[in-house]
């Protein structure tokens, strides 16, 4: 649905966007998580037309964004940090004039906007001012009107901005909800939406993608910490593991007379593959590998960080 | 263009549903009014100078109202996050520029329209022909599009309504000016800038009910050059970001 391939963004000088490129299929929910600043918005903004990248390339359903940007704008609903609605119409004029702009006619626009209203839950302010909408009906406004049109692709930048928790658990299940018949990508700097919303994670920090996988896949690139336990002698354990490539740091603990439990941090999943085979190679008899979990908000903090200090030491 | 008349539908609707529309139409009725009354009917002259002098206060009104008409038509949405839908639908950029000006100028044609009761009392009371009624309110709608068109490339390069306001307003006042600066300048380069001038060289003659040809190729030029300029800004745009 969406490839990105080394796309960069520069205002002026500065560098929003560097080399950044990824895929995200159809009927996934996707989203980019990173602090503010990191080139979330950029890169929205890009993906759905609205700014135009300095280099680098990006298809949408097949459709260069810069050879066809009008035809990759018809196939996009974008719902920006702001809403962007008019306090002066109605709910039911706001769609239609969305629906239209979006390219709907005639009668299948009031068939489309009866389904859009009742799918977000705005029945009961249909006919009421924008103006006089709760921040929670704006939001679900923002997102009638980007999906009015039937988009192959949703975006949604931080959509939770602003909501209380009730009207964020609503939100979660609209976004879900999207997935049956849209791509959806979310942007987001709140760690738990994107883990309870997203199926697929994208790490963007200072303009560069850092890690990209499911919330699992991503623990492990991050915390490179498998929990390994074997029989064979401690020592014999610890050297092997010291010695293999793609670990840097292994620590063993004596279970039992014949069992031991090795701590080690891995250079992802290849350096756990290596260090397994390494072990039986050695010998060892290796009863259970299991990753060290953490959460998702430690997952970031080293992402980041570590990605910050391959900056500085670059 | 269906995309351009939708836009030009919505931006209509944006006038007349808020309070800074009627507060347009009612300021400008009434200085109308009173420039008319005060001045235009004022003293002893023949209806054909009444008629020329209420032209020539309208034009000054036409003037000011374009600037308040069109300081919101992008600074407005680009203040209020609007400006996204609108860039991101699948519309050209000169559908956009199109559906403002032309939502814009409906408004500043139906405030025109509001005034022709003036005229109408000097036709009924004086001797002057609809020659000249209608060859003054070509003028004023010809004026009114340059305006305009000046004013939404103002609107569009300016990140607020009120620097919009000042924009449209200094090259307005530019182009009114140009006359001062062709005879400061002279030689072939002062025959250039004069013909820039707005009002001495091009409005004047509609006034006085003289309908030329290079005026309107004047008029209409200068208001396709700075639609032309509004669209290229907005395609610039999604390139600075």
């Amino acid at each position: 649905m969406i490839v990105a391939e080394e796309v960069s963004k520069y205002y002026g000088e500065r560098r929003a966007l560097d080399q950044v490129s990824f895929k995200i299929g159809a009927g996934e929910v996707a989203g980019f998580l990173g602090l503010n600043g990191a080139g979330k918005t950029t890169l929205l903004k890009i993906l759905c037309g609205l700014l135009l990248p300095s280099s680098g390339r990006v298809r949408i359903d097949g459709i260069d964004v810069l050879d066809q940007p009008r035809e990759v704008r018809r196939r996009i609903g974008f719902l920006p940090e702001q809403p962007p609605i008019y306090g002066d119409m109605t709910v039911r004029q706001m769609l239609g004039y969305a629906g239209r702009l979006n390219g709907l006619t005639g009668g299948e626009i009031g068939r489309r906007i009866d389904e859009v209203i009742a799918a977000t839950e705005l029945t009961s302010v249909a006919d009421d001012l924008v103006a006089w909408l709760s921040q929670g009906y704006r939001q679900r406004l923002g997102i009638a009107q980007a999906i009015v049109h039937r988009p192959a692709l949703v975006i949604l930048d931080e959509p939770i901005t602003g909501l209380d928790p009730k009207q964020i658990v609503g939100m979660r299940g609209l976004i879900r909800g999207l997935a049956e018949h849209h791509t959806v990508l979310v942007s987001s700097h709140i760690l738990g939406e994107i883990h309870q919303t997203c199926d697929r994670i994208l790490v963007l920090h200072q303009g560069r993608l850092i890690a990209q996988g499911t919330e699992a896949e991503l623990t492990t690139q991050a915390t490179g910490q498998v929990q390994v336990v074997a029989r064979g002698a401690a020592e014999l354990v610890q050297q092997t593991a010291l010695k293999t490539k793609g670990v840097s740091r292994a620590e063993v603990e004596q279970t039992d007379d014949e069992v031991v439990t090795l701590l080690a941090e891995v250079d992802g999943l290849g350096g756990r593959e290596a260090l397994v085979s390494a072990l039986v190679g050695a010998g060892v008899g290796v009863r259970r590998v299991a990753e060290v979990e953490a959460g998702l908000e430690a997952i970031f903090l080293r992402l980041t960080g570590s990605s910050a200090a391959r900056s500085s030491a670059g | 263009m269906t995309t351009a008349w939708l836009v030009a539908k919505r931006e209509l609707h944006g006038y007349l549903m808020s309070p800074l529309g009627y507060v347009i139409v009612a300021a400008i009725l009434l200085i109308d009014g009173l420039l008319f009354n005060g001045f235009a009917m004022g003293g002893e002259r023949l209806s054909y100078a009444v008629l020329e002098m209420f032209f020539y206060f309208l034009s000054g009104t036409t003037m000011v109202a374009s600037i308040f008409i069109t300081m919101r038509l992008f600074a407005e949405e680009r203040q209020t996050g609007t400006l996204t839908l609108l860039q991101t639908s699948p519309a050209a950029e000169w559908q956009l520029v199109m559906g403002k000006f032309i939502g814009a100028y409906l408004f500043l044609l139906l405030l025109t329209a509001l005034t022709l009761y003036m005229p109408l009392l000097v036709l009924v009371n004086g001797k002057v022909t609809w020659g000249h009624i209608f060859a003054g309110y070509l003028g004023l709608a010809l004026l009114g599009a340059a305006c305009v068109a000046i004013g939404t490339l103002a609107s569009s390069l300016a990140p607020n309504q009120i620097l919009a306001a000042v924009l449209s307003g200094v090259l307005i006042v530019a182009l009114l000016v140009m006359w001062m600066v062709a005879r400061k300048v002279g030689g072939p380069v002062g025959a250039v800038v004069g013909y820039l001038s707005l009002f001495d060289k091009h409005y004047q003659p509609f006034s006085r009910g003289i309908i030329k040809s290079e005026t309107i190729v004047f008029f209409l030029s200068l208001t396709y050059a700075a639609l032309v300029s509004a669209t290229a800004v907005l395609g610039g745009r999604r390139w600075r970001g």
